[in-house]
């Protein structure tokens, strides 16, 4: 048993941790926080003061648990129309005001503010700041940098950039366009590589090292100079004295303008906006099941963008990609965010020379990735599925972004929204009516469960008041949530009603949705229908020869085949494993009734945003009596990392020292698994090939490797999983 | 304890459809109660009037109602809210009407400006019908009030002479006493438990209540008692609307202002839509 530890000794026995953490973390935030500054076209230094005072500031301040805060993607485009409307000076004090305003925010506990959008609205927005940045960038990439009125424009021009770089004469432009296309060959292909010596250094770095290491490799062994245009490298870094000397003073004299305000809005909105939808995303991913403190968050996110503004930094907001490299790096606290700035204040110090080694084509080519991520076709698709009419909210919004602005374009995404629901409802008085009214009623029933109706309609204009009430009860409990005197709950509420869900049935509660179906039936409702339809099996006839052989085998065990895709795995969730990725499907199933073995494909993601990786695996699942105590059993080194994060002592088995030497075996309750662990089960462990095997509550899985296994592989896997079987049940 | 009866109710008639409907739900209850049933109509009286209102009361006679016809002309709302006073009507019952389309109902300008005014307690039907649905579920408040005690035994003593199985006492715990605003898991803790202890603060309380009632009231009646959080008036409706209650029993408000209109509080939001049959209590 582990002891009782002082939240004091607990934190500094985690310090290590998070500081490998922070420094992975910074690594990142390196490259994408010159990148960023430079997209919006604020000296590149900027992008890093604003990652160091943002982590600086946030960890002693911040209310959440495992995020990384620094210069945010979505702000670049806003930045932007900032410098170049209002200048660099007056930008610095429009960001400093945009501060103070999310400080008053967070007092007034108004944080949430992303909770009066509607998701299509903000998904939209998001994918156009996603071809804003994709758009410019795009041409400085390849060499070829011009200047367009808006990005639209910027967008119509991609294929004028191709044809002008196949017709490159200049050496220099042709060298900054291939270190632009290797850059970006690294962020795409990096995730689909699964090699742990290769991701160890995350793909940003390895753009920094390989061109870094191409630089040197021209000065000291060509002795010639950098091929690489000269205008297409970055500009000279301040060394760390001239950052202090040459603090920027923020010029206040537009602040009596309209164009100053609506940039402080801009700034404000996207601010908020990223940081909450990140926040919530991170907290998803958090080992320990932790609530952020959005408000206070926000509050530490406004000082720090104060302090930033003051030193030549941009907005600091909370940044998805990063805090999910945190998590899966094993950062469990707010230090991983100090020790990210703590690095980079070092990286400066020791390399701000260095650094004008990196072409900037390489450096855009982050950011072109960055920006196809937030418009990937995949957003439009899985938008597409919820419904055609939330398709008109994206590309309402999108359109009106590039076209106009950002403010413009996220109130054209409400009024999309909101018209739509009106066609959709056949009625404005359901709205006008009601909106006021306090339309959730919860109580706590007898046996202990809360009771939630809702009434009139639920959607993006009167969710809080449901998620107040969501959020004031205790996950773990049971929650009834009935939409039946509703006549209309609209797609964003569904979402955030299916996060909650989650949230609930991670810490142990549940929450059941009851009263759709009648909603559904009597109102031809087009959110809530799609919603609870979200995977479509297409053909299912259509077999790949993986399956049909996959069928083979079920027959040759006795078990069912079953290639259709499932949402349901609620078995996996308990297992160390998951605990940092999200389950997205479970496939190819191979089980029976009585077979305690259970043969699938799995997909899941590691990762958010730009860190986000696919990774399709095929595992196995023993059913066991619950006095299997939890245990994982590992060969030495491949998935260690992971499981240091729990916290769990490696055992040794005595007698049996080449055991121990060639397996991890960690655990809680170590007497239980000594005594698990007889000759017999040593004996066969020793004696058959490796798989990671861990058990939780009532369940073993095993599996090999993080790929989908082959025929073969599988075959092996199931007589492996069938003789463990046989042997755990015996003890 | 001085047990509160209705001796007199009084309903107004006007010859609609739903007249017969809401003579006869009138009558049954004045039957049920032992009290004398007073219908007022606004208007002229005549002799063709006379008859269609005896026609449908006479099988009621026939079971030992009292009844009286009363006529005046003059301004519906005031000639009702006079007539409760010269009548001494204790139960004044008016009928609500049904939305088309949905399954909503409202009170109509002149009903809901006589429910504001009465002196006496008012019971709104949302569905009269010419035949007896049997009522088997009460909902009353149990606010921190000191018209709480009587509204529940008037509460208790309905459901006595209707034959209700089944009240609810409602403790609507107000969301601003909970004083600690949920932000992590720490202050979700907190309130947790500050809201427990309100739970049972208010338990008590409405046990205090519950115990000075006649206990021939409640001898036969499944007693329960629910607190919720929410809006102070509208919640109780939404509840009564979610439990299926047959009549929800109700303080009446204390004094009405304009902006109790203009930002509707208590009873205003019931009566902007009914979840069920109404007894406000005066």
């Amino acid at each position: 048993m582990r002891t009782k530890e002082t939240p004091f000794v607990g934190f500094i026995k985690t310090l290590p941790k998070n500081m490998f953490s922070g420094l992975v973390v910074s690594l990142i935030a390196l490259p994408l926080g010159l990148g960023l500054a430079m997209a919006s076209e604020a000296p590149p230094i900027a992008g890093v003061i604003t990652a160091i005072v943002g982590g600086i500031i946030v960890s002693v301040f911040g209310g959440s648990f495992v995020t990384i805060s620094g210069p945010g993607n979505g702000l670049v485009g806003v930045v932007l129309i900032a410098i170049t409307t209002l200048g660099l000076t007056a930008t610095y004090a429009a960001i400093i005001c945009s501060g103070i305003i999310l400080i008053l925010l967070g007092f007034l506990r108004l944080g949430k503010l992303a909770d009066y959008f509607p998701s299509s609205a903000i998904q939209g927005m998001l994918a156009a700041i996603g071809l804003i940045i994709l758009g410019k960038q795009f041409h400085i990439m390849l060499g070829n940098k011009i200047a367009r009125d808006n990005g639209i424009d910027y967008l119509l021009e991609i294929p004028n950039t191709l044809i002008t770089v196949v017709n490159y004469q200049d050496k220099g432009l042709i060298y900054a366009a291939i270190a632009g296309v290797i850059s970006l060959a690294i962020m795409v292909f990096y995730s689909k590589i699964r090699n742990k010596y290769l991701q160890l250094i995350p793909a940003t770095m390895w753009i920094v090292i390989v061109s870094v290491g191409f630089s040197y490799y021209y000065e000291f062994i060509l002795k010639t100079p950098n091929p690489i245009s000269a205008a297409y490298m970055i500009p000279s870094i301040p060394n760390i004295q001239e950052i202090i000397t040459d603090i920027p003073s923020p010029n206040f004299d537009m602040i009596g303008t309209l164009s100053f305000w609506s940039s402080v809005v801009a700034l404000t909105l996207i601010a908020s906006i990223e940081s909450l939808l990140s926040i919530k995303a991170v907290d998803k991913l958090d080992v320990f099941k932790r609530r952020s403190n959005v408000n206070k968050d926000i509050k530490a996110l406004g000082l720090a963008t104060v302090v930033s503004g003051f030193l030549g930094g941009l907005n600091v907001v909370t940044v998805i990609a990063r805090s999910s490299v945190n998590v899966n790096n094993g950062g469990s606290n707010r230090s991983s965010n100090l020790f990210h700035a703590l690095f980079l204040v070092l990286f400066i110090v020791l390399f701000s020379t260095e650094l004008t080694r990196i072409p900037l084509t390489a450096l855009m080519a982050i950011l072109v990735y960055t920006g196809y991520k937030l418009a990937s076709p995949d957003v439009v698709r899985r938008i597409f599925t919820i419904g055609k009419e939330q398709l008109i909210i994206f590309f309402a919004t999108l359109f009106v972004t590039l076209k106009v602005g950002l403010i413009t374009g996220i109130v054209a995404g409400l009024i999309a929204t909101f018209v739509i629901h009106i066609v959709v409802t056949k009625s404005l008085s359901l709205f006008v009516k009601n909106i006021l009214k306090p339309n959730v009623l919860m109580f706590k029933e007898e046996n202990g469960g809360y009771f939630i109706s809702v009434k009139h309609f639920c959607s993006f204009l009167n969710f809080n008041m449901l998620k107040n009430k969501l959020e004031a009860i205790p996950e773990e409990s049971d929650v009834i949530l009935d939409f039946s005197l509703c006549g209309f709950v609209d797609h964003s509420v569904m979402e955030n009603v299916h996060d909650y869900q989650e949230l609930f049935h991670k810490k142990g509660g549940n929450i059941g949705v009851i009263g759709l179906d009648i909603l559904g039936t009597k109102s031809e409702h087009p959110f809530a229908l799609r919603r609870l339809l979200p995977i479509q099996n297409i053909i299912t006839n259509n077999k790949t020869k993986r399956q049909n052989n996959l069928e083979q085998v079920a027959n040759d065990f006795g078990l069912r085949f079953d290639p259709l895709k499932h949402r349901t795995s609620t078995f996996l969730e308990n297992f160390i494993y998951f605990k940092t990725k999200k389950i997205e499907h479970v496939f190819n199933q191979l089980s029976a009734k009585e077979s305690p073995c259970h043969l699938f494909d799995v997909t899941f993601s590691e990762g958010e945003f730009i860190a986000k990786e696919v990774i399709r695996s095929t595992m196995l699942h023993i059913k066991t009596s619950s006095n299997v105590p939890v245990f994982t059993l590992d060969r030495e080194g491949l998935l260690e990392r992971l499981y240091a994060l729990t916290g769990y002592k490696d055992i040794d088995i005595k007698n049996h020292a080449d055991f121990s030497k060639r397996f991890y075996l960690r655990g809680e309750n170590e007497n239980a698994i000594r005594s698990l662990f007889n000759d017999e089960l040593v004996l066969f462990f020793e004696s058959n090939a490796y798989y990671h095997i861990e058990s939780s509550k009532d369940g073993l899985l095993v599996f090999s490797k993080e790929r989908m296994a082959s025929i073969k592989e599988i075959k092996a896997l199931l007589d492996f999983g069938l003789r463990l079987n046989a042997i755990i049940n015996k003890v | 304890m001085n047990a509160i009866n209705f001796k007199t109710i009084g309903i107004g008639v006007n010859f609609s459809p739903n007249l017969e409907a809401n003579i006869n739900e009138a009558a049954r209850l004045a039957l049920r109660f032992e009290s004398k049933l007073v219908l007022i109509h606004v208007g002229e009286a005549s002799e063709e009037k006379s008859k269609t209102f005896t026609e449908f009361l006479s099988p009621f006679e026939n079971q030992g109602l009292e009844y009286e016809l009363f006529y005046k002309s003059g301004d519906p709302v005031d000639v009702i809210l006079t007539s409760t006073k010269e009548k001494k009507i204790d139960l004044l019952i008016i009928g609500a009407l049904k939305k088309e389309n949905f399954l909503k109902y409202y009170l109509g300008s002149i009903a809901r400006k006589i429910t504001r005014q009465a002196s006496c307690s008012v019971l709104l039907l949302i569905n009269p019908s010419i035949n007896r649905v049997p009522c088997e579920h009460i909902v009353v408040n149990g606010l921190k009030d000191p018209k709480t005690q009587e509204t529940v035994t008037t509460a208790f003593l309905v459901g006595h002479k209707l034959g209700v199985g089944k009240i609810t006492v409602v403790e609507e715990i107000d969301q601003e006493e909970v004083s600690v605003k949920v932000d992590d898991d720490k202050s979700l803790r907190k309130s947790t438990i500050i809201k427990e202890r309100l739970r049972l603060r208010e338990e008590a309380r409405v046990k205090k209540v519950l115990d000075s009632i006649p206990s021939d009231y409640t001898k036969e009646i499944t007693i329960k008692s629910q607190p919720i959080f929410g809006k102070r008036g509208y919640s109780i409706g939404h509840y009564a609307q979610v439990a299926r209650a047959d009549l929800l029993v109700m303080n009446a408000p204390s004094k009405m202002t304009f902006w109790d209109r203009v930002f509707p509080h208590d009873i205003e939001y019931i009566l902007t839509e009914l979840p069920t049959d109404v007894l406000i209590v005066q």
